[in-house]
């Protein structure tokens, strides 16, 4: 994984209508513009390209969010005492999260639908196959005052190095972490409104679905399975779909995607 | 006519078989009970070579900072001052103070750390890179979440970046293992920063210190 990288100097053109399924080229190591220079993890497994550049850029930036529902699969995540599993709740409020999106204008590409569990890195490549995108990933915790809901946002990672112009696979946030705060904290402010006791600002932690993602990458993760009755869970999905929504909307206009190749967001 | 001889044979096949009736169930519980019991003599082995440090009485006794949850639904961790004999060799130290911290406090709600969990082993690199081997149960046994797993790795960290100056970033392992992620969520691939600054100052003994009692101070928040 060390020397897979993910080429910023890319001027593919990538529909946003491809989805983590698409197949991806294998890393050439070269930046050409009419061919998609690709990170792959895994030994190209499920590559993917990574750059902020190019066709949604062009039409005016953020027009793509990719919608994470955690775990799935054999992975339940957070389990409560009442049966609920956090890879289930999660893709029940993606579904309304999406719908909310949607309403703003966003197209959602989600990285998975059903009771799979794709790995960490196909779901950061479903994110770094778009452009001009924003990666939401969900979660509900174990722990935590009940009815809240925290943003949060990679730590710092070690500065982008390679004068190439590629970012390593491992760090390919690390080029996003301003913006992504810029985004985290948006979220957070909607969500504190809705949800009384919540932090004001974004948080940080090493969460590793961020570290992969080529993109403004976000966490957020409401408390918590331990609730008596299921119900107390969904009456929060429709804020929670409406605060990443608005916050998806307000972060809009401020993330100004270079169009000239080469340049770092 | 029958041979008796006859008789004979086809009776003590009769007794083998049964014989063989009754021991076979017992022989079979035992094959279970051995292959259970070689399952667990690696993890029981690790456990009986990596028993906690004893504290040394006769180590200078300093002022400790365990970091410990502030309650039960926040995030947050406060410091708790607790006098200890600690070692001044930093590995030595290192587990002392971890095997503390995972004992847990007084009241066993505050903890952040599982119950069950052990520090295996303990390591520290020249350039200031600690490496600390935990088993199993840390990861199993951690509530999932982004807050749970964080609110354990800031414990173990803010600890030693109290107690341990040589300790300037920590590698965790689960037996043995680098592991992607502590309970689906914390990333474990990389190090955490424990002391940004390279402080290789000898650890000096608390001058205030109370032989006899463990005192615990009151928690106090780190800005």
């Amino acid at each position: 994984m060390g020397l897979l990288s993910v080429a910023l100097l890319a001027a593919v053109m990538v529909s946003p209508s491809q989805t983590a399924t698409q197949t991806q080229q294998p890393a050439t190591g070269t930046a050409q513009p009419a061919n998609p220079p690709a990170a792959t993890p895994q030994g190209g497994v499920a590559g993917s390209v990574a750059s902020p550049f190019g066709a949604q850029a062009q039409q005016g930036g953020l027009n793509v969010v990719v919608l994470d529902p955690a775990h799935g699969g054999t992975d339940p995540g957070a389990r409560g005492t009442g049966g609920i599993r956090e890879s289930e709740i999660v893709l029940d409020f993606a579904i309304q999260v999406r719908r909310a999106l949607e309403l703003q204008g966003f197209q959602v590409v989600q990285t998975r639908q059903g009771n799979d569990n794709p790995s960490f890195d196909d779901r950061s490549a479903s994110a770094n196959a778009q452009r001009g995108a924003v990666f939401v990933t969900l979660h509900i915790s174990s722990t935590g005052l009940q009815s809240t809901a925290r943003v949060y946002v990679n730590s710092d990672l070690a500065p982008v190095a390679d004068s190439n112009g590629l970012i390593p696979w491992e760090r390919a946030q690390a080029p996003f972490l301003g913006l992504s705060r810029k985004f985290g904290d948006l979220v957070q402010g909607f969500l504190t409104q809705r949800f009384k006791g919540s932090p004001d600002a974004a948080q940080t932690a090493s969460v590793r679905q961020l570290r992969t993602t080529a993109a403004p990458a976000i966490a957020v993760e409401i408390s918590s399975v331990t609730v008596e009755d299921r119900a107390d869970l969904d009456r929060m999905a429709p804020g929670v779909a409406d605060a990443i929504a608005r916050g998806a909307a307000a972060f809009k206009p401020t993330y100004v995607v270079p169009n000239s190749p080469g340049a770092l967001p | 006519m029958t041979p008796r001889w006859k008789y004979w044979l086809i009776g003590g096949l009769v007794i083998a078989v049964i014989a063989a009736a009754i021991y076979f169930p017992i022989l079979r519980r035992r094959v279970k009970r051995a292959a259970r019991l070689q399952q667990q003599s690696e993890e029981q082995a690790r456990r009986e070579l990596t028993q906690p440090i004893a504290i040394n009485p006769g180590d200078p006794r300093v002022k400790t900072k365990l970091f410990w949850a502030l309650d039960t639904i926040d995030s947050t961790l406060v410091p708790v001052t607790v006098e200890l004999p600690l070692s001044n060799d930093p590995v030595l130290r290192s587990k002392q103070v971890l095997n503390t911290l995972l004992a847990g406090p007084v009241d066993a709600e505050l903890r952040t750390l599982p119950p069950d969990a052990l520090l295996l082993a303990f390591y520290l690199l020249p350039d200031g890179t600690a490496i600390a081997d935990f088993s199993e149960a840390l990861a199993t046994s951690i509530p999932s979440g982004i807050v749970s797993e964080q609110l354990a790795v800031n414990s173990i960290t803010r600890t030693l970046e109290a107690n341990v100056p040589q300790v300037q970033r920590l590698k965790i392992l689960i037996h043995g293992q680098e592991v992607e992620t502590l309970a689906g969520h914390l990333d474990l691939t990389g190090t955490f920063v424990v002391n940004t600054q390279p402080a290789l100052a000898p650890v000096k003994p608390a001058s205030t210190s109370t032989p006899g009692a463990d005192k615990l101070a009151q928690p106090e928040r780190k800005p």
